[in-house]
Order: C-alpha cells, then sequence, then structure tokens
C-alpha cells in the first residue's frame, strides 16, 4: 500500500469567462507531488503557470473559476472543502511566496508582527507567545540580529531581506507545501542564489514539499527532483529535472534549455547569441488548433495543426506531449 | 513628518481649546451658571471681568471658559461616532463589493443630498434639546464623506499585494479589513475626522443658536450667542468672545486637518523617496 501523495491534481480544467464565452486558460493539467519532494513548474510567462497555483490553494476569483478536474490535497478535495476549512489549509498546511517581495508585506506593519499574526492566526499563540516565536523565525532565515529587526517595517529592508521576511512568514507555521511563485524574480542574481539556497534547506530540514515556479528553467531544475513544463495551459512534458535537462523531449523544452547559458558555453562567455523561442505565447482567447505550439515549432506537421498530441509516457519515466518527439 | 505653519498653528489652537475645557474649573472665576450677580449686570470687559458679564451679572470669561467643555465634547464625541459608522460602511463595501456596496452607496447618496444640518434638526426636534440629542444628531448626520473616503481606499487598497498576500496565509476578512486595510486608510481618515471635528462644533454652536442644542443656563458658545443676540449692539462682548473661540476652534482644527493632509501625504513623505 502507498501513502496518498500529499498533492494530487487530475485533469485540472481553469475557466476564463470573458462575459460572452467560457474559455480554457488550462487544461488536462495533472500532477502530484509527494511529501517532502520538491517539485517544479515551467514555462514562459502568461503559459498559466500562476493561476495553476492560485487553484490549488481556492484563490482562483473570477472571471477565472476551476471548470473541471480535483485537486486533492491529503486525499481530500480541496474544491469540496468549506471556506473556513480551505482558509485554515491557506497558511497553515499549504503557504505561499510570491515574486514581489516590495508589495507583498503591509507597508505601516512591522515585519515581526506581520510574522508573529500567523501563530496567533493558525496556532492558537498569545501575542506574548507569537511575538517570542517571531523572533525565531527571523533568526531562522538567517536575518541578523532578529530580536532587533522585528521591529522594522518593510521599508527599511533590503529586497533579499523583505523575501526571507516572506520566507519566514510562509514557513512560519510549518507548512506540508511551499508554492514558491517565482520567488526571486524581482531580486539581483546575487541575492537570488542566497534566497533558493534558504528556502531550499529550510524546506529540506522540515519536511517541506516545494511546487516552485519560474519562467527560469536552469533554476527550477536546480532545485526540484522534478519538473513539468507548461506550455498554453497546457503540461507538455512533465520528467526528473536531470532527464529533460539531458535530453529534453518536447520542441518547447528543447527551445527551454537552448535559450540557457552553459557553464563555459560560447554563449555563457558572451561569444554568440543564445537561442531563443521565435514567437510569443498566444493569448488564450486565439488558443491554435491542434498542438498550440505549431506556430512556433521547427518540426510542426500537418497533424500538429489539427490533432493535440495525447500523453506519451516515457520508458526512463515521466511523459511528454508532442507528435514527433525525441 | 515635516513640521507645517498650518500643522503647527492649528495643533496650537486645538490644544490651547482642549486645555481649556480640561482645566475650566481652575481657569474661570466665577461658577458659570451659579454666579449670577444683578449688582454687576452688563459691565464691558475690564481687569475684573476679562470678557464682560452678561445681563445677569453672569462673568463671560468663566462661561466660555466651561463651554469649551460642551463644544469640544460634542465636537469630538459627534465626530467618532460619525467616523465608526463612516468606516465600517465604508471599509466593508469597499472590500467586499456586491450588493452590499450598493446598499451603503445609496444610504451614503441620500446623506449627501439632505444637508446634515438639516437632517440633525430633523432628529433633535424629535429627540428633544439637551446634550445627548445633540451627539446623537450629530453623531449620526455627518459620515457620508467618512464613509466615501473609507470605500475608495478600500477598493484601490485592495488589489494590493499584501492584501492578496494575507489572502493566501489564511487571514479572515475582518482580520484583513483590520490589519491590511484599515492601518493604510487611516491617513485620510484623521484628516477627514479632524475637519468634521471642526464642523460639529459649528454645528453644535448653530442649534444651540436655534435654541435645538444645550439648555441654558448651561454655557456652550452657541448658546450663549444666542443668548447675546438681542444686545449685540448694547452689549457687544456678549457675542464676540463666544464667537471668537468658535472661530479659533474651527480654524485651529481646520488647519490641523489641512497640515495633517499635507504631513500624511505618501508623495511627500520624505522616507518614502
Ligand atoms: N484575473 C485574470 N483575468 C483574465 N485573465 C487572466 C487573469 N489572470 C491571468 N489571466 C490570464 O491567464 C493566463 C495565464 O496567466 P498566469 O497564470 O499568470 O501566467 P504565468 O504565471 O505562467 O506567467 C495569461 O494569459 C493571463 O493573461
Ligand atoms: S506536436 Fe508538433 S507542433 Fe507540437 S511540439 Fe510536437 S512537433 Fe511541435
Ligand atoms: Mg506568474
Amino acid at each position: 500500500m502507498t501513502a496518498a501523495p500529499l498533492l494530487e491534481v487530475e485533469d485540472l480544467r481553469i475557466d476564463l469567462d470573458d462575459g460572452a464565452r467560457r474559455v480554457a486558460a488550462a487544461e488536462g493539467v495533472s500532477f502530484r507531488i509527494s511529501r517532502g519532494e520538491t517539485f517544479g513548474l515551467v514555462g514562459e510567462s502568461g503559459c498559466g503557470k500562476s493561476i495553476t497555483a492560485l487553484s490549488l490553494i481556492g484563490l482562483l476569483r473570477p472571471p477565472l473559476s476551476i471548470g473541471s478536474g480535483v485537486i486533492r490535497f491529503e486525499g481530500r478535495e480541496i474544491q469540496h472543502l468549506s471556506a473556513a476549512a480551505q482558509r485554515d489549509l491557506r497558511g497553515n498546511r499549504i503557504a505561499m511566496i510570491f515574486q514581489e517581495p516590495m508589495t507583498a508585506l503591509n507597508p505601516v506593519s512591522p515585519v515581526g508582527r506581520q510574522i508573529a499574526e500567523m501563530f496567533v492566526l493558525h496556532k492558537g499563540k498569545s501575542w506574548r507567545e507569537a511575538n517570542q516565536l517571531a523572533v525565531e523565525a527571523l533568526a531562522s532565515v538567517r536575518v541578523p540580529a532578529p530580536e532587533r529587526r522585528v521591529h522594522d517595517y518593510p521599508h527599511q529592508l533590503s529586497g533579499g531581506m523583505r523575501q526571507r521576511v516572506m520566507i519566514a512568514i510562509a514557513l512560519a507555521c510549518g507548512p506540508d507545501l511551499l508554492i514558491a511563485d517565482e520567488p526571486t524574480t524581482a531580486l539581483d542574481v546575487t541575492v537570488q542564489a542566497e534566497i533558493i539556497e534558504l528556502m531550499r534547506n529550510l524546506c529540506a530540514e522540515r519536511g517541506t514539499a516545494i511546487l516552485m515556479i519560474s519562467h527560469d528553467l536552469g533554476l527550477v531544475a536546480n532545485v526540484c527532483r522534478r519538473v513539468a513544463v507548461m506550455y498554453a495551459g497546457r503540461i507538455v512534458e512533465e520528467r526528473g529535472s536531470a532527464d529533460i535537462f539531458r535530453a529534453p523531449a518536447h520542441p518547447y523544452t528543447q527551445g527551454l534549455v537552448d535559450s540557457l547559458p552553459r557553464l563555459g558555453s560560447r554563449a555563457a562567455l558572451g561569444r554568440t547569441r543564445l537561442k531563443e523561442i521565435a514567437g510569443v505565447v498566444p493569448a488564450i482567447t486565439s488558443f491554435p488548433d491542434g498542438c498550440r505550439f505549431n506556430p512556433r515549432c521547427a518540426q510542426a506537421s500537418d497533424i500538429c495543426r489539427t490533432n493535440a498530441p495525447t500523453a506519451d509516457f516515457l520508458e526512463a519515466g515521466g511523459l511528454v506531449r508532442c507528435h514527433h518527439h525525441a | 513628518m515635516k513640521l507645517r505653519a498650518n500643522l503647527v498653528i492649528g495643533g496650537a489652537l486645538f490644544a490651547l481649546a482642549i486645555l481649556v475645557g480640561l482645566l475650566a474649573p481652575w481657569l474661570a472665576h466665577t461658577d458659570p451658571v451659579l454666579d449670577a450677580n444683578l449688582m454687576n449686570a452688563e459691565e464691558p470687559p475690564s481687569w475684573t471681568w476679562w470678557f464682560g458679564t452678561d445681563g445677569q451679572g453672569r462673568d463671560i470669561y468663566s462661561r466660555v471658559v466651561y463651554g469649551a467643555r460642551i463644544s469640544l465634547t460634542v465636537g469630538i464625541v459627534s465626530q467618532l461616532i460619525n467616523s465608526v459608522i463612516g468606516v465600517a460602511l465604508g471599509l466593508s463595501a469597499g472590500y467586499f463589493g456586491g450588493w452590499w456596496d450598493d446598499v451603503v452607496n445609496a444610504l451614503t447618496n441620500l446623506m449627501l443630498a439632505i444637508p446634515s444640518l438639516i437632517f440633525a434638526l430633523a432628529i433633535m426636534a424629535v429627540l428633544g434639546p439637551g446634550l445627548t440629542s445633540l451627539l446623537i444628531a450629530l453623531g449620526l448626520t455627518n459620515w457620508s464623506f467618512t464613509c466615501r473616503i473609507a470605500r475608495a481606499s478600500a477598493l484601490s487598497l485592495r488589489s494590493q499585494g499584501y492584501v492578496q498576500a494575507a489572502t493566501v496565509l489564511g487571514y479572515g476578512d475582518f482580520r484583513i479589513m483590520f490589519t491590511q486595510l484599515l492601518p493604510n486608510m487611516l491617513g485620510p481618515l484623521i484628516v477627514i475626522g479632524t475637519l468634521g471635528m471642526g464642523s460639529a462644533v459649528l454645528s453644535e454652536a448653530a442649534l444651540s443658536f436655534l435654541g435645538l442644542g444645550v439648555r441654558p443656563p448651561f454655557p456652550s458658545w452657541g448658546s450663549m450667542l444666542s443668548e447675546a443676540r438681542d444686545q449685540i449692539t448694547t452689549a457687544p462682548w456678549l457675542s464676540v468672545f463666544p464667537g471668537l473661540a468658535i472661530f479659533l476652534t474651527v480654524l485651529g482644527l481646520n488647519l490641523l486637518g489641512d497640515g495633517l493632509r499635507d504631513s500624511l501625504d505618501p508623495q511627500s513623505r520624505s522616507r518614502r523617496t
């Protein structure tokens, strides 16, 4: 008997209701995350990563809604939980950090108070205990002099420090799953590495699973054991991150890998231009028929323009959706 | 917060009025009600009678000093009631939206359509004169601007990252309204509250002048003006000093409100730059 996975998403479809009609902003999205696992979701901006994340915590708001599919957290279907039960999951069992550490903190509240609020809200602590725990939480994300820093307002902290505070808030209640949506995109490159390292270590220590979302395949593959690549609302490839790097099966993944600078390569040394994928992600309302990648794909053939590819399960594990995959 | 002339002068005038009200028993020379003596009726201002005396020989200075208590109590308490009502309605309307927002909007428009003094007058007519009725009448009729501001702020703050982050972290609606929205709209609310206090002091004077406010013989600035009406040519000091008290207090509150608005304006806050 195998234990139920921590998070299970089955055939999720997210509808966008633009008043006149319903279109699928995402469809056929399925993946599983086990306890303590690190799972990545990659794709260019506008592919549907963030709305997928929001659907997991029951926070899609009109015009977006869950059209069909099942999301189970510890075997319980999230959509069917009461509003109060959903709220109790959020922040307590499933936490999330965002791209903008600049705006995700309340500007008129000291950061210590914002951390402490989590203990009061979800763990029923008194403010006295909670304030003490906030100092410890700030220390755990390696903020120097935490007992003084708790009194600081967000504007007194650098971007990196703020993101540390966000991590402290997110991990305060010891969640089982941390969703990190582009957690370092707004930060300097040097700070990025520190933050990622910190997040990964803290989650590994505590057995917190990570769902890492980014447009940066290199970053995700570095942190996560498995990676799903999303394109125009569909998962096009899902594999172990080492495999996906070594031998990307889907032309889109191939494009993502080729656009990354490699250590020691000519591109990394600035001698040749990095390859980019030509074109842009289509808008939800104008997804092409067949494979949605076909207007940008060099391997596209007639069938690609009419039939959406189904999932092929690879021998080495994982799956890919492409008529002509490697 | 930068110190500005209007902030300093307004704050000083308002603080002075508050101090006078608080220290009235020590500042007043005589009892404002009981120490009537027809022997020195209608004395003009002098070293003995700083602001002169009225037709019953009561010391105007002492009555103005005690009058501060009633004027300021009405100003502060009724504005507090207005602020609580306006914030509760506006904040929830802006945050929840939907039918509740429509209801609050309709109510606000109704309140804005009726001049608040007329509305207060109607309430006073039902409740009868007296301090409590004054507080109720003025407290229920001047919340529409507060409500508008709270609603507009809630609407714009609702899409802020930290409000969404709070939702993601499992905050309930009321926790979001109290911890994320309210503290971030306090600046404009304080400004409008200060200005509202000024207009409440004026309204108290107006209602008392019309005989609907505080009952004589207790002194309020408005009721003193009312009593002084007939002697305005023979004993002008009877109306000049309470009038001056009203003028300075309302001026102070308006300057303070303006000064706070300038200082609390995020664009001019130096720490943001
Ligand atoms: N509130 C919304 N209303 C309408 N369309 C939206 C909304 N949120 C996201 N979308 C659309 O859904 C698609 C996926 O968005 P998103 O999940 O944010 O992409 P990603 O996170 O991968 O960059 C985009 O085309 C975006 O325009
Ligand atoms: S299905 Fe066709 S168009 Fe789509 S990625 Fe594969 S080859 Fe390209
Ligand atoms: Mg996104």
